[in-house]
């Protein structure tokens, strides 16, 4: 059915650090690799040599510059993939049973068998989180690498999700958000972890860093003693010669 | 949202088809006799033919019995098993009161109220949506239920009721349009609760996740200019209320009632059209959205 889960026993999500995201987009790419290559209908390209190339993923990174009152702007690097929210509108609108969230885990996935490609998911979704293949008319989503995180055949540090895997900065993070005492729920805690658009009440189990704080000046800078009071060895010996010419 | 004709034809024509059905339903159109069967076919081509245009929107039409399964929850499958109930107990009422001269009320009486049910199924799709700020709101069932019953009356030939009633829906559909319009800036949802970046400074869209379009930017992005969307406006006022409104109040004839309503029908078509087509999803922000 696709009523929600009333609580879920884990809550398996990433969480995804915005300051420490370079933007280079291998998590996009390691998405799209892995789940077209595995699980469900491989993630089509349409007119992938053409003048208009559309192709479905799961995971994109988009750029934001944030201008601050005073100071210089900054550039954010966003990944954006399903959110796994708790409270998932794209779950409750499914008319056919195709989408639903796991009561163990929390994951929330599409039954690609039953789904009629209607799209009133990827209506109900906020984050643009579902997109329907231009080649096989499913809906298409994150699935946390549910093939890869419970994978025995994989070797440990292989079982998580391709965009952490792959990720070259460490930005992104997979672990159970349930349990105050991961790795993840602390990072959250010290961090300030927030929801996106929490007014749309999904609430979301995905969280992003903030970027910290940069290009800030030392406001007692200017009243700091000079470091070199005057140059000594054979600078200082250079300074004299040619003070005397 | 992206105005899809297959959708735009399946509200229009449906609506008009369940609102005349009401009609006949409630015994407020003449529903014995050959002038019975005609109503009842128009009524039947009209629903009937809305709801199979809306198959053609699905990715997978043969998987279509699926969409029986989740009444509970969706919206979707609450309109469909309503639509096909609708249609079902309005055959048995049609089917008695033509071949066998018996009109049961009782049983015309449910046949309407779950024709209107299934106008309001269909509305409650668009209305349950959050991310859509534009129809998250009563008035967009509302605003359905009023087209569907408007457009029965008229095409069951009450001329004087359906006057009022077309004229009540422009003063509707006006005061909706003015209220949509400052609904989402009104819902607390742009650019900087989408990033979670707002209490940083002022967030912009420096670089798309890539040059193309996607399924999201094809589907929910679509931007309708707005003076074409004032100049569009003003022609379904014209065409949905005016023109048929005008042709009502001259010396009722046959042509100028078929006329009047085919003039209905093009302008609650081209109401429906800006009604996708002027709705702001609010992933849009994500893709360099600003509000107005």
């Amino acid at each position: 059915m696709t009523t929600l889960p009333a609580t879920t026993d884990r809550k398996l999500g990433l969480v995804i650090d915005l300051d420490t995201c370079v933007g280079c987009h291998a998590c996009v790419i390691a998405c799209k690799g892995w789940n077209t290559q595995n699980y469900g209908a491989p993630l089509a390209d349409a007119d992938a040599y053409g003048a208009e190339p559309v192709g479905a993923f799961l995971n994109r990174v988009h750029s934001f510059e944030v201008q601050p009152g005073d100071g210089p702007a900054q550039i954010v690097h966003f990944p954006k993939s399903c959110l796994h929210c708790d409270d998932a509108p794209c779950v409750t609108v499914c008319p056919t049973g195709a989408s639903y969230k796991r009561a163990e885990d929390g994951i929330v996935l599409v039954n690609e068998d039953d789904c009629i490609g209607c799209g009133l998911c990827a209506w109900a979704c906020p984050y643009g989180a579902r997109e329907q293949d231009p080649v096989e008319k499913v809906m298409k989503k994150c699935t946390l690498c549910v093939d890869r995180i419970y994978n025995d055949t994989l070797p440990p540090e292989d079982r998580e999700p391709a965009c952490v895997r792959t990720c070259p900065t460490g930005a992104r993070h997979f672990g159970d958000l349930a349990d105050p005492e991961s790795a993840v729920s602390r990072l959250v805690a010290e961090r300030g972890g927030f929801d996106l658009m929490p007014e749309q009440g999904t609430a979301p189990v995905n969280k992003y860093l903030p970027p910290r704080d940069r290009d800030t000046l030392d406001v007692l800078a200017p009243l700091l003693p000079p470091v070199d009071e005057g140059p000594k060895g054979f600078l200082g010996w250079l300074d004299r010669t040619l003070e005397r010419i | 949202m992206h105005p899809a004709p297959s959708l735009i034809a399946f509200s229009t024509l449906s609506g008009l088809g369940l609102g005349l059905l009401a009609m006949l339903g409630l015994g407020l159109a003449p529903v014995a006799g050959l002038t019975g069967l005609v109503f009842f076919a128009l009524a039947f081509a009209l629903a009937g033919g809305g709801l199979l245009s809306s198959a053609l929107h699905l990715g997978h039409p043969e998987r279509a019995l699926k969409a029986f399964t989740q009444w509970r929850s969706s919206w979707l499958s609450r309109e469909a098993w309503l639509a096909v109930t609708a249609l079902a107990v309005m055959a048995t009422y049609a089917a008695l009161a033509i071949l066998a001269g018996i009109v049961v009320p009782p049983l015309g009486g449910l046949g309407a109220a779950l024709s209107l049910g299934t106008v309001f199924a269909t509305a409650m799709i668009y209305a349950q949506l959050r991310t859509v700020p534009r129809w998250h709101h009563w008035s967009t069932p509302a605003l359905f239920l009023g087209y569907a019953i408007a457009g029965g009356t008229l095409l069951s030939g009450h001329v004087g009721p359906a006057a009022i009633l077309l004229a009540a829906m422009s003063a509707a559909q006006i005061a909706a349009w003015v209220a949509g319009d400052a609904r989402l800036a009104a819902s607390g949802t742009d650019i900087a609760t989408a990033t979670g970046l707002g209490g940083r400074g002022a967030v912009r869209l420096f670089e798309p996740p890539h040059t193309g379009g996607n399924y999201l930017t094809h589907e929910m992005v679509f931007r309708v200019a707005r003076r074409h969307a004032v100049k569009l406006r003003v022609i379904a006022l014209l065409l949905a209320f005016a023109v048929p409104v005008a042709f009502l109040l001259l010396p009722f004839g046959h042509i100028l009632a078929a006329l009047a309503v085919l003039s209905h029908a093009a302008g609650v078509a081209v109401q429906r059209w800006l009604f996708f087509a002027e709705a702001e999803h609010v992933v849009g922000f994500y893709y360099g959205r600003r509000l107005p």
